[in-house]
Order: structure tokens, then C-alpha cells, then sequence
């Protein structure tokens, strides 16, 4: 009973092709799908592209100025909210960074935007995207306080499945802790 | 991570390495290699020998003794013995006492045949070498030589239900997600790994697929529109629809035991909670729950009645349970601060589920008779974890040495197989039904 069975079963690479090769139709199947989800999302830049053309023409009416979203230096180039551990406060420090935001898309009744939430890698992939939809709300909420109507901004989550940075330590999970604010 | 540790809580000189097994992956023109590994104890397995099967065509190219010989090793109950090529297969009487000296209690043999119109029959005989008597004489029949897997899938499960009594699930199928570089493939491949079918590939995170109880469709989470939204699709030609898709986050589906409705956890109203929909899309959701926490992961109990799910309603994560018609809401887990990722065995008996313990995430099963749990998992990394039809198997994902792989392990924790690849991530694993 205590002696060691080892044995090794290798399938050949001949007979898994052989089995690859007998269902095409299921990879055309994949392939079918995924050139749905291509067509679709490509229909999605289309839309959003629109989206921004109409927008840009409608922040030409509002003022001559050029689009402050595209100037590095204004606050609304902060596009990230950081949160600490098992969190969903929003800092003070962040306070001008959201009423930028907030300014904007009052200004800008036709700019619309998500707020993605995002959480570290650790734990369950599915309680994850619920936590990071906690810090997305609550950044929602925060603009909604500062006036912005809730048909202009979304929240989602990403949960743990975009991480900015994928090391293991303190600061690299701390970099995952945030949500994005995406015009 | 070495297979002495894989087998957690037994003596390293006990821990046997069973089986080893290579399968090549088909991955978008790469071969992604997959390999099976199986670490067990020694302890009360019944001896058991397959011989060689007679297979003359070359079209059958792989031998079905050896998909058997795999599977009944990786069961945690069997031990293999070489047969030393004794006739196995008759169809004159088996040598009893050449069998008997080899020192298995069971023996197996048998052909698998190709006929002009594509069909193979596999031919099995299964020989009680205490009894000294045959006592299956059967055959299997498949459409297509591609098929040979499954029909020796088919035939170990005829055969450790002849011995054991119970259900085999080797000819189930299991699905699961990749990442290989920057691309994700939803998978559905044999309970082993074999027989890999690419079902959606995208550039964007693909979670949470889940089996309709008939196996004909998958309900899965895409973000391929920029969030996450819940699909259905059809194993059989591909199609799919987009069943909750509303504002905010879209996620956690599972089916109800008659496949007519998905719980799902939605953020239409602000925070994750438990909504049930269509399984067909269509009709607006009806909310479950209504907390001022996150509520999600929804599963629904093997006969219907109740729906657990994960909830940070009392400061930390925990699971809970409410009736699926809604009702009082009773909490399932204490003692740690995390409790996450309910799944309820088909059986209804044991409850499986992440849980961390000083800073790692195992996965824990709890007999629902007397609430007693036995920690399944040792890799510290655990998630997903998913019963087996027949109840006696939890496949879960861990993550080892920057690889995410899946392990398939005994609910008593006896025995454990990996699915691992050296060029993929491998993740979010779930069982299908017996049906096929």
C-alpha cells in the first residue's frame, strides 16, 4: 500500500490534434461569436465617437474656449480617486478633483461619463466587482451631491480584473484601489 | 508548490503521485499544454487492473485503456496494477488465478471497433476477481472516431458505478475561463481537460460562467462592452443574448434547478444586490434582496427552495440564506471576517465556499447535517469552488508560482488533480451537469 505508483499516461499530440481537427464547426462557433463582439464593439467607438463629435460641437456653443478635458494642466486631467483598504471614503484630497468634475458636466449638460471601480486582486472575483462598484457609487454619489444629474454618470466595476498594476505588494495593491472617472 | 503538500494534511511519505497526464490545448494557433497532475494517499484503495483494448484501426488513436486507467485513478478510490498483458478482453474466460496473483480484486479488458460508417462500438468487460466472475459484459457506442474520448469516458463511469454504487462523472464536462497573454477563452473541455472547446475568445476579462442544469447552454459575465454584462449562450450553435444588461454592474449569474430563471447580482439601484430574471431575457428583473450592503454570488439550493449568497450586511463578508420566494434572511457563516462564494453540492448536503483563515483563502466544506467544516485546500490562493454532479468532487481555482491552475479535489480531501498550464492562466471553474 505504501509503495509509489507512478505512471505516466501521455496523450499524443497527433490524437489531440485529430480531436482539435473533428470540431471546426465548434471553433467557427467561437469565432462567430467573437466577431460579434468585435462588430459590436466597434458599433460602441462609432457611437461614443458620435457622442464626443456632438459634445465637442456643443462645448463650441457654450464657449469658444478649447475643451478643458484635453488641457494636462487643468484639475479635470485627475481622473483617478484612491481608496484605502477595505474602503469606500472618499478622501479629502480629492475634493477638487470631483468638483471639477462636477463643474464640467454642469457646464457640459451633453458629456456623460463612467466611473469605473476597481479593488486589489485579493479574494473572490465576484465580491470584488460588487466592493468596486461600492467606490464607484460612492463616487457618484459625491457628484450627484455636487449637482450632476444621474443621466450623466454611471457606475460600474471592474473589480479585480483591471488592475493598473499587477505586483503583490503594498503599493502595487494600494494602485488597484481606486476608481476612474472615463469621459 | 510540491505534490507532498498538494496533499495536504497527510504524511508526505503516504502522498502518491497517481498519475500524470499532457493534453495540448488548442489555443488560437498556439499549443497551450496542459497537464494533469494527481496526488492521492494509499490508504483502503481497491486494487484494479485495465488491460489494453483492442483497437486495430489507426483512426483510433488513443488508447481507451488509458483514458480509463486515468480516470478511475484520479477517482481517490482505485489503485492501478499493471496486467501484465493477461487476456482481459475474452471472449474466452479470464485466467482467475493469473488474475488473482497479480493482486487486483477487479479487471477490465475489452475493443473498441470502427465501422464502415464511422460508428465505434467500445466493447468492455468487467471480471470480479474475488467473486471469480464476470460480471458486466458491455458495450458503448459512439458517432465518430473523435468521439473515442468520451465513449471511454462513457465506460468508466459504467464501471465505478457497477463497483462503487455511485454515479461516475468522467463523462461530464467542465467549463472554465484562459488568459493567455492578452486574450481570455471561455472553455468547455471533458471533466479532465481533454477535448477543449474555445466558446467565446475576447480581449477583455470574461467570469463567472455557469452551466444551464440541462448542459445545453453557459451564463457568463463579458466585459467587452466596458462593464460587466450577463450573457446566455448556446453550447450548440453559438448564439447568445445579452439577459441583464441594465444600468451599472451586471454579474454573478446561476441557474435555478429548472433552468427557467438566473440570480444575478445588478447595481441598477446603487449597491450589488439579488435580483431573478429570465433565463431567456425578456421580462425586468424582480429584486430578491433589499439591504443597504452589498449582496452577491446568488446560488440557488439543489431543490429550489432557498437562495444563498454573499452579503457584508453585518460588517464583513458572509454568507447568507433567504427563500427564493424572498423572506427572512438567515446568516450561514462565522467565525472569520471573510466567508465568500457559497456553492450547495447537488446532493444537498455540503455547503462549499472560500473563507480566509490567518491571511489566506482556502476553501472550506461544511457538512449542512451537523455544521461541521473540513478545510478542503492548501495553496492560500483559492477561489470558485464548484461541486461535482455526484457530489464527490470540488474543483476550485488556485494561483501558484504567478499561474492560476484548477484543482479537482475528493470532498473527504483524500485526493486531489490539477489542471495546470505552463503557458495560460486557467480559472473560474464550473462542473456541468450528467446529462450529454
Amino acid at each position: 500500500m505504501k509503495s509509489l505508483i507512478r505512471s505516466v499516461v501521455a496523450v499524443s499530440l497527433a490524437a489531440v490534434l485529430a480531436a482539435c481537427s473533428t470540431a471546426p464547426l465548434d471553433e467557427d462557433k467561437g469565432a462567430e461569436v467573437q466577431a460579434r463582439s468585435e462588430s459590436a464593439s466597434s458599433s460602441g467607438a462609432a457611437e461614443s465617437a458620435g457622442l464626443a463629435g456632438r459634445s465637442a460641437a456643443a462645448s463650441e456653443t457654450e464657449s469658444s474656449r478649447p475643451d478643458p478635458l484635453s488641457d494636462p494642466a487643468s484639475p479635470l486631467a485627475k481622473r483617478s480617486i484612491y481608496f484605502d483598504f477595505d474602503s469606500f471614503v472618499i478622501k479629502d484630497e480629492y475634493r477638487p478633483v470631483l468638483e471639477a468634475h462636477a463643474a464640467y458636466l454642469l457646464a457640459n449638460p451633453s458629456r456623460r461619463i463612467v466611473i469605473q471601480g476597481n479593488t486589489d486582486e485579493r479574494g473572490s472575483r465576484e465580491y470584488n466587482i460588487a466592493l468596486g462598484q461600492k467606490r464607484a457609487e460612492a463616487v457618484r454619489r459625491a457628484l450627484s451631491t455636487l449637482g450632476v444629474p444621474e443621466a450623466q454618470a454611471e457606475a460600474v466595476s471592474f473589480g479585480e480584473e483591471r488592475p493598473k498594476s499587477t505586483g503583490t505588494d503594498e503599493a502595487s495593491l494600494a494602485e488597484n484601489r481606486r476608481a476612474d472617472i472615463a469621459y | 508548490m510540491s505534490f507532498a503538500s498538494l496533499a495536504g494534511g497527510f504524511s508526505a511519505t503516504r502522498a502518491l503521485k497517481v498519475a500524470s497526464m499532457l493534453f495540448y490545448l488548442l489555443a488560437g494557433g498556439a499549443f497551450a499544454q496542459m497537464r494533469i497532475d494527481v496526488t492521492g494517499v494509499g490508504a483502503a484503495l481497491t486494487p484494479i487492473t485495465v488491460g489494453d483494448f483492442q483497437q486495430q484501426d489507426p483512426r483510433l488513436k488513443q488508447q481507451v485503456a488509458q483514458i480509463i486507467r486515468s480516470n478511475l485513478a484520479g477517482s481517490g478510490l482505485f489503485r492501478l496494477i499493471d496486467s501484465g498483458g493477461l487476456p482481459l478482453a475474452g471472449p474466452g474466460p479470464v485466467d482467475h488465478v493469473a488474475l488473482r496473483s497479480l493482486g487486483a480484486d477487479w479487471a477490465i479488458g475489452g475493443a473498441a471497433i470502427r465501422f464502415a460508417n464511422g460508428q465505434v462500438d467500445i466493447r468492455y468487460r468487467l471480471t470480479d476477481a474475488v467473486r471469480r466472475q464476470e460480471i458486466v459484459d458491455g458495450k458503448v457506442t459512439v458517432e465518430s472516431d473523435a468521439d473515442l474520448r468520451l465513449g471511454a469516458h462513457k465506460v468508466s463511469d459504467l464501471i465505478y458505478e457497477r463497483i462503487t454504487g455511485n454515479k461516475g462523472i468522467f463523462a461530464t464536462r467542465i467549463a472554465f475561463v484562459t488568459k493567455q497573454g492578452d486574450r481570455y477563452r471561455l472553455i468547455v473541455s471533458d471533466w479532465d481537460g481533454g477535448s477543449p472547446t474555445v466558446i467565446l475568445t475576447s480581449l477583455e476579462p470574461i467570469i463567472s460562467p455557469s452551466w444551464s442544469p440541462d448542459g445545453t447552454r453557459l451564463a457568463y459575465v463579458s466585459f467587452e462592452d466596458r462593464k460587466p454584462v450577463v450573457y446566455v449562450q448556446m453550447l450548440e450553435d453559438g448564439r447568445r443574448i445579452a439577459v441583464a444588461n441594465f444600468r451599472g454592474s451586471n454579474s454573478a449569474p446561476t441557474w435555478s434547478p429548472d433552468g427557467s430563471t438566473l440570480a444575478v447580482a445588478l447595481t441598477r439601484d446603487g449597491l450589488s444586490q439579488i435580483y431573478l430574471i429570465p433565463s431567456m431575457g425578456g421580462r425586468q428583473p424582480s429584486r430578491l434582496t433589499s439591504s443597504s450592503a452589498i449582496d452577491t454570488e446568488p446560488v440557488y439550493s439543489p431543490d429550489g427552495r432557498f437562495i444563498y449568497f454573499t452579503s457584508d450586511r453585518g460588517g464583513s463578508p458572509q454568507i447568507y440564506r433567504v427563500e427564493a420566494q424572498g423572506g427572512t434572511v438567515s446568516r450561514v457563516t462565522f467565525g472569520s471576517p471573510y466567508n465568500v462564494s457559497p456553492r450547495i453540492s447537488p446532493d444537498g448536503r455540503l455547503l462549499a465556499y472560500v473563507s480566509r483563515r490567518e491571511g489566506r483563502y482556502l476553501v472550506v466544506v461544511r457538512d449542512l447535517a451537523i455544521n461541521s467544516d473540513r478545510i478542503l485546500s492548501d495553496g492560500g490562493s483559492e477561489e470558485s469552488p464548484s461541486f461535482a454532479p455526484n457530489s464527490r468532487w470540488v474543483m476550485y481555482a488556485t494561483r501558484s508560482k504567478g499561474r492560476d491552475s484548477l484543482v479537482a479535489a475528493t470532498v473527504d480531501g483524500r485526493q486531489k488533480l490539477r489542471l495546470s498550464s505552463s503557458a495560460a492562466d486557467i480559472r473560474e471553474p464550473t462542473w456541468g451537469p450528467l446529462q450529454r
